[in-house]
């Protein structure tokens, strides 16, 4: 599914250096999980993000693997250090091999 | 209405079906249990879930997982048609090895969240979770 999928992040402008930051994401996607069935009793097929990952300049935040149990829109919420100044780079993987990416900047301050 | 041999050897069989069914589903969710900690005990405590007592929609029940120097956290629905519901990896960038997120539930159920923890041991923590409407379709 590459329509409507439009990813939402929650990151503080700035923050003092070393500090624990809350970030919140949020990608709308159906997470079709493969166990409903349409009218005619077929099973609709899952099409779900299976992987979310999070990285500031380059070291690894949280990688999540997501599973059909995941709800629609997908949310997370934690934590992250920021040591410096830098951009927080978030992906979202599809099961249809799409790719969905956005990022935040940070300064200290 | 008479059953004939047939009829009551079908229905004792459904019977026992509808007993094991329960254990099967367990029995799934210690499978993805083991072939995440590889077999190693697992110790109560040492780790946080947070789960909503009721679930009045089986489609969105917040939860929270929380394990300090914990390097994976895996989360289990024991009642869902798949156990798996989310694995999270903490890297260096993590200030707190904590996620909130959004799961689907299929109806009441005990949730699992199995954690490896920094020396390489894992602990394990569950929760009850009664869910007004499942969130698995018909």
């Amino acid at each position: 599914m590459a329509s409507g999928v439009k990813p939402r992040v929650k990151v503080p402008k700035s923050a003092a250096a070393g500090e624990a930051v809350t970030i919140k994401t949020l990608i709308s996607h159906k997470m079709e999980s493969g166990q409903r069935k349409d009218k005619e009793g077929n099973l609709i097929p899952r099409s779900i993000i299976n992987r979310f990952t999070c990285e500031f300049n380059g070291e690894t935040v949280v990688d999540v693997a997501m599973e059909p149990a995941i709800s629609t829109n997908p949310y997370f919420e934690f934590e992250a250090v920021v040591p410096e100044a830098g951009e927080f780079v978030f992906t979202w993987y599809d099961d249809d091999g799409s790719v969905y990416d956005t990022k935040k900047n940070i300064a200290i301050g | 209405m008479e059953f004939s041999r047939r009829e009551t050897l079908a229905m004792g069989l459904g019977a026992a079906m509808v007993t094991v069914l329960p254990f099967r589903a367990n029995a799934a969710a210690d499978d993805r249990i083991a072939a995440f900690t590889g077999g190693a005990d697992i110790a109560e405590g040492g780790v946080t879930l947070t789960a909503p007592e009721i679930a009045e929609n089986g489609n969105t029940v917040p939860v929270s997982v929380a394990a300090e120097g914990a390097s994976a956290i895996l989360v289990l629905a024991t009642g869902n048609p798949e156990p798996g519901v989310a694995t999270f990896n903490f890297g260096p960038g993590a200030a707190q090895q904590s996620a909130s997120t959004r799961i689907r539930l299929a109806g009441t159920q005990d949730v699992v969240a199995v954690a490896k923890l920094a020396d390489g041991s894992f602990a394990k923590a569950s929760a009850t979770v009664k869910v007004t409407i499942g969130g698995c379709g018909g």
